[in-house]
């Protein structure tokens, strides 16, 4: 089971995006649940919601305490919730921000765990291009289908267009498919890096 | 020397506009000790009318009471975006209780207060439309009809906010809201239904019954005020917009408020004992597309096609209460009966300056 | 049709494939989007049914009333506050036999003011004489829609179908939605014995004496008895046209040897499931028993399930209410169904049976927790009567100060004024 939590605040589609996701994996033929955590919160309100996926049925209701992944709308955040708590020592974090988590101030943090897999991608920004508005949903669903691979670009775009019309479903589209081009690129670059490093250290052996 | 023009905004503090009068005459809340009845902190929207409202309707209540102010609450937003567990922004005596009986609750207070001797405490009551036109309406006669000394005052955002933005008996026409969806022939709320309880609780005969909104905020203090002067059960009735429900600029609540005064949607006015004693003439008449403009529950009347059929009805609904109300300024209107020029001050109880 | 899809949206479209004529609702967390979805489907012309944005809750179940009386097949829901404000005329559709179906969206009842889940709001109309089903995922909430009605017209007797807030209505999961040809083939139109009609005039509704009165209580257990073959049947027909199992009486899951089984309703059997799943890999012969149908209380159906060959010595309810000074709700029905069912002897004095709260407005209960209070219990450590994940260091203050002075008090409240925040600065 793959179980995702993400964070946001009331007004950014965080709701929406745990169940697009839910949709994405619907489409790959495997069982997902999305649920928020929220009941009373109004517009910019921190805000949880979840999404597991599995290929069996999900029996359990219970929120999500040890996620996989964590997918954070807003930087701002950071020092208000605890959002990293329970996260798997092998994580996935795609942050909001056009700003690496070094910058951010969290690199102590980050180095208890992958730093590969602590990533940002500038969803607003993307949104704002694309969609005209900073709803960064979209775009961090196509960021962690790169960056994790639990469901496929085609299955987010799928979901997109099947929940929303005309011209919001296809800025939206675009924006996660900008988003998932970023974060593959990183992804690359990371690798090419990785790869140089590890030929260097043949070459000074 | 550069020339720049300057605006007198009331912003609520102690700013040009309200330092410029005499102490006696400042708003209520230009002053350091002022109440702060619903302090920072609560949980509403960016923008929220009804927290707006409440703060400067029970600030005049308790300077007009000398503090001594018991507050009850219904359920609505105004009360979950108030408590959120375990904190509270409320500094003076609250009491929430249940979503349709806070005027029989404030009733039940008045009478406590009564009973034991304590009559210079006195009750407001408080919530949304939904709560007073609706579930609580049956409360609220009964308050009414017994004459209790209780104030109400209804937070008007013509919907269910708390619970999503569904239609109450409040909601105008056309607007769009989760439960009056636009979509079908006729998208948005029905035309011919809701109600109007100011005019519910004039025909109750009750000493005082008011309507104002948060574009005049001196005008709803003086009437906060006012309302105190008075024993008995007392309604007043505030249009509060609600850029969530609404779907308007947070940035946009005052002007949203004032553009629904200026096209005559919303009449503001005083009655005593079921009499109109007062309205507020409009300055300048707008048509009600600017008001309806504003606002994304309304977003089908202009978009894919304008709607003026529809938009046609509204501009009646509005040229009708311009005419029942006599809100036209000018000559060949009704003579407005002179009120005092500041709110706030000819409160006969009120410490001037303390 | 195989989807993706809200809980609420997936009741909605099983209700509108259900062709209700009249809906009437009023709006509560977290009801909301079942009937917004209708009230969209029947805007923009997709569903035939009069509806009433109604201006409370009384009104609600009273203008289903109505329009039950009049013959049209009838449809709210509810939660909550608003299942207590209309609590008079949920009773009083019980007793015209109205065929009504409503969906409680269970939550907390206050004070103090809760929005989320539990099991309170149904578990006080146990006794108003509507059959209560419990819903354990989004599927069989959708499906015991489509049962309800049937249930209800064929007995004259309204169903109230609960699901839980948030943790169903809320939550996307898959949902085979049944198509209206399916439905139709299942649900036949309503055909009630008698309606208000100017061409037959019958009077509804009149007043019974001590002469006949306690005839016509006792009718309305029978009814509630014939229920009890009623309820069953229609889950077998529904599983033989839409090949799954929904509804019923009862659910067992892995009890056919089970030492200790944990008794529920709702959707938090899942969660159950799995840990019972896990205590079973920790050796422990562990089972669940889910109680779909609450009311009638299927007494025959628990205790057979109860009453294996094995050795059974555990019993643990899960309640998701509290009875103050009384305990647990469920608790006293299997109590008493263990005891003497029909006909049948005593059970043996060594079961033991735990009431355990939990989950009230909205605390989760985890696989965690579940794992932990069923192991100790396994073990003989748990007490008769306790509280799932209670904060003890909350309560204990409290209940010093109650022993100092006695003085009244909202407990939020004081707990508050513990915490070091006051309503007054
Ligand atoms: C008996 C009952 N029914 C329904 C509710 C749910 N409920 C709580 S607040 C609310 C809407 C409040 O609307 P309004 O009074 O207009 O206040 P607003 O939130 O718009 O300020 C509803 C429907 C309830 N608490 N109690
Ligand atoms: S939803 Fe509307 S009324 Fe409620 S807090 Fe937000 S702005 Fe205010
Ligand atoms: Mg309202």
């Amino acid at each position: 089971m793959f179980q995702v939590r993400f964070h946001g605040r009331g007004g950014q589609g965080v709701v929406t995006a745990a169940e697009l996701l839910a949709s994405a994996a619907f489409r790959e033929d495997r069982h997902a649940q999305a649920f928020p955590s929220f009941g009373s919160e109004r517009m910019g309100a921190p805000v949880t919601s979840f999404c597991r996926i599995d290929d069996k049925p999900i029996r359990t209701h219970e929120p999500v305490a040890d996620p996989d992944a964590l997918l954070i709308q807003d930087a701002t955040l950071l020092h208000q919730v605890d959002l990293f708590a329970g996260l798997k020592p092998d994580g996935y974090v795609l942050l909001n921000s056009a700003r690496g988590f070094g910058e951010l101030g969290l690199a102590d943090f980050t180095a208890r765990y992958r730093g590969e897999r602590f990533r940002t991608v500038p969803a607003s920004n993307l949104a704002m291009t694309h969609l005209g508005r900073p709803l960064p949903g979209a775009p961090l669903l196509g960021g962690l289908a790169a960056l994790t691979g639990v469901v496929s670009l085609d299955a987010v775009l799928a979901a997109i267009t099947d929940r929303f019309t005309g011209q919001v479903a296809a800025g939206n589209a675009a924006a996660a498919r900008a988003a998932f081009e970023y974060v593959a690129a990183e992804t690359a670059e990371l690798a090419r890096a990785a790869a140089q490093a590890k030929e260097r250290e043949r070459a000074d052996a | 020397m550069p020339y720049e023009r300057i605006k007198f905004y009331q912003t609520g503090s102690f700013a040009a506009g309200n330092r410029l009068l005499p102490a006696d005459l400042r708003s209520v809340q230009s002053s350091g000790d002022r109440a702060n009845a619903l302090t920072c902190g609560h949980r509403a929207c960016q923008g929220c009318g009804e927290a707006l409202g409440a703060r400067y309707a029970l600030d005049a209540a308790m300077r007009a009471t000398k503090g001594k102010l018991i507050a009850v609450n219904a359920t609505g937003c105004l009360e979950v975006f108030s408590t959120p567990f375990p904190e509270t922004s409320w500094q003076v005596p609250w009491l929430h209780s249940l979503f349709g009986n806070a005027p029989a609750v404030a009733s039940g207070v008045a009478a406590a207060l009564k009973a034991m001797g304590r009559p210079e405490v006195r009750v407001v009551a408080q919530g949304g439309d939904g709560g007073t036109v609706d579930i609580g309406m049956a409360c609220l006669s009964g308050m009414f009809e017994r004459d209790d000394d209780v104030l109400y005052i209804c937070y008007d955002n013509q919907a269910y906010m708390n619970t999503g933005v569904q239609r109450s008996g409040a909601t105008p026409p056309a607007a769009r809201t989760a439960t009056t969806p636009a979509v079908g022939p006729e998208p948005g709320n029905t035309f011919g239904q809701g109600k109007n309880v100011p005019l519910i609780a004039m025909a109750h005969e009750i000493p005082y019954v008011a309507t104002a909104t948060v574009a005049d905020l001196r005008d709803l203090e003086y009437k906060a005020t006012r309302a105190m002067d008075f024993r008995g059960a007392r309604y007043l009735h505030i249009l509060v917009p609600c850029p969530l429900g609404w779907g308007s600029a947070p940035a946009d609540t005052i002007k949203v408020a004032r553009l629904a005064t200026e096209s005559g949607l919303f009449p503001v006015f005083e009655a005593e004992a079921g009499q109109v004693t007062s309205a507020t003439p409009i300055r300048r008449q707008v048509p009600v597309q600017d008001y309806l403009r504003l606002q994304a529950r309304y977003a089908h009347l202009f978009r894919p096609r304008e709607r003026t059929d529809v938009i046609a009805r509204l501009q009646a609904a509005a040229d009708r209460n311009i005419a029942r109300f006599g809100l036209r300024a000018g000559p060949g209107q009704p003579e407005q009966p002179e009120r005092p020029p500041v709110p706030v001050a000819p409160h006969r109880d009120t410490p001037q300056e303390r | 049709m195989l989807k993706q899809i809200e809980g609420s949206r997936a009741v909605a479209e099983a209700v509108a494939r259900s062709r209700p004529q009249v809906i009437c609702a009023y709006p509560i967390t977290p009801q909301t989007h079942i009937v917004e979805a209708l009230g969209a489907l029947v805007k923009k012309g997709d569903l035939n049914a009069g509806f009433l944005n109604v201006e409370s809750e009384f009104a609600a179940m009273s203008a289903v009333i109505g329009a039950s009386a009049a013959g049209a097949r009838a449809y709210t829901a509810t939660a909550s506050q608003g299942l207590l404000y209309m609590s008079e005329a949920v009773y009083n559709a019980a007793g015209l036999g109205l065929p009504v179906v409503m969906t409680v969206a269970n939550r907390a009842i206050g004070a103090p003011i809760n929005i989320w889940n539990d099991h309170s709001d149904a578990m006080s109309q146990r006794d108003a004489g509507w059959i209560q089903l419990y819903a354990e995922t989004n599927q069989e909430a959708a499906d015991l829609h489509i049962q309800a009605f049937r249930i209800a017209e064929e007995l004259s007797n309204p169903v109230m179908v609960c699901m839980d807030g948030f943790l169903l209505t809320h939550a996307s999961e898959r949902v085979d939605v049944p198509g209206q040809d399916e439905v139709d083939a299942f649900l036949p139109p309503y055909a009630p014995r008698q309606v208000l009609d100017p061409a037959d005039p019958v009077s509804i509704g009149a007043m019974v004496g001590p002469e006949a009165f306690t005839e016509v209580r006792y009718l309305a257990a029978e009814r509630m008895r014939q229920a009890l073959d009623l309820v069953p049947a229609v889950a077998a027909d529904f599983a033989g046209q839409f090949g799954r199992s929904s509804g019923g009486l009862v659910r067992p899951y892995r009890i056919e040897d089970a030492e200790l089984i944990v008794v529920a309703l709702g959707s938090v059997l899942g969660t159950i499931a799995d840990a019972v799943d896990e205590l079973r890999d920790d050796g422990i012969r562990a089972g669940a028993l889910g109680i779909t149908t609450f009311r009638p209380f299927p007494v025959q159906a628990v205790r057979a399930a109860l009453d294996g060959d094995h050795r059974l010595r555990r019993v643990v309810v899960i309640e998701r209410a509290l009875a103050p000074g009384s305990g647990g709700i469920v608790t006293a029905d299997l109590r008493a169904a263990i005891a003497t069912a029909d006909g049948g002897a005593p059970r043996p004095e060594d079961t033991i049976i735990s009431t355990v709260i939990a989950g009230l407005g909205g605390r989760p209960v985890t696989r965690k927790s579940l794992r932990e209070m069923l192991t100790s219990a396994a073990q003989g450590n748990l007490p008769p009567f306790s509280f799932l994940d209670l904060r003890s260091d909350l309560v204990t203050s409290e209940l010093a100060r109650m022993r100092a002075a006695r003085r009244s008090g909202p407990s939020a409240e004081n707990l508050l004024r513990d915490l070091g925040v006051t309503a007054v600065s």
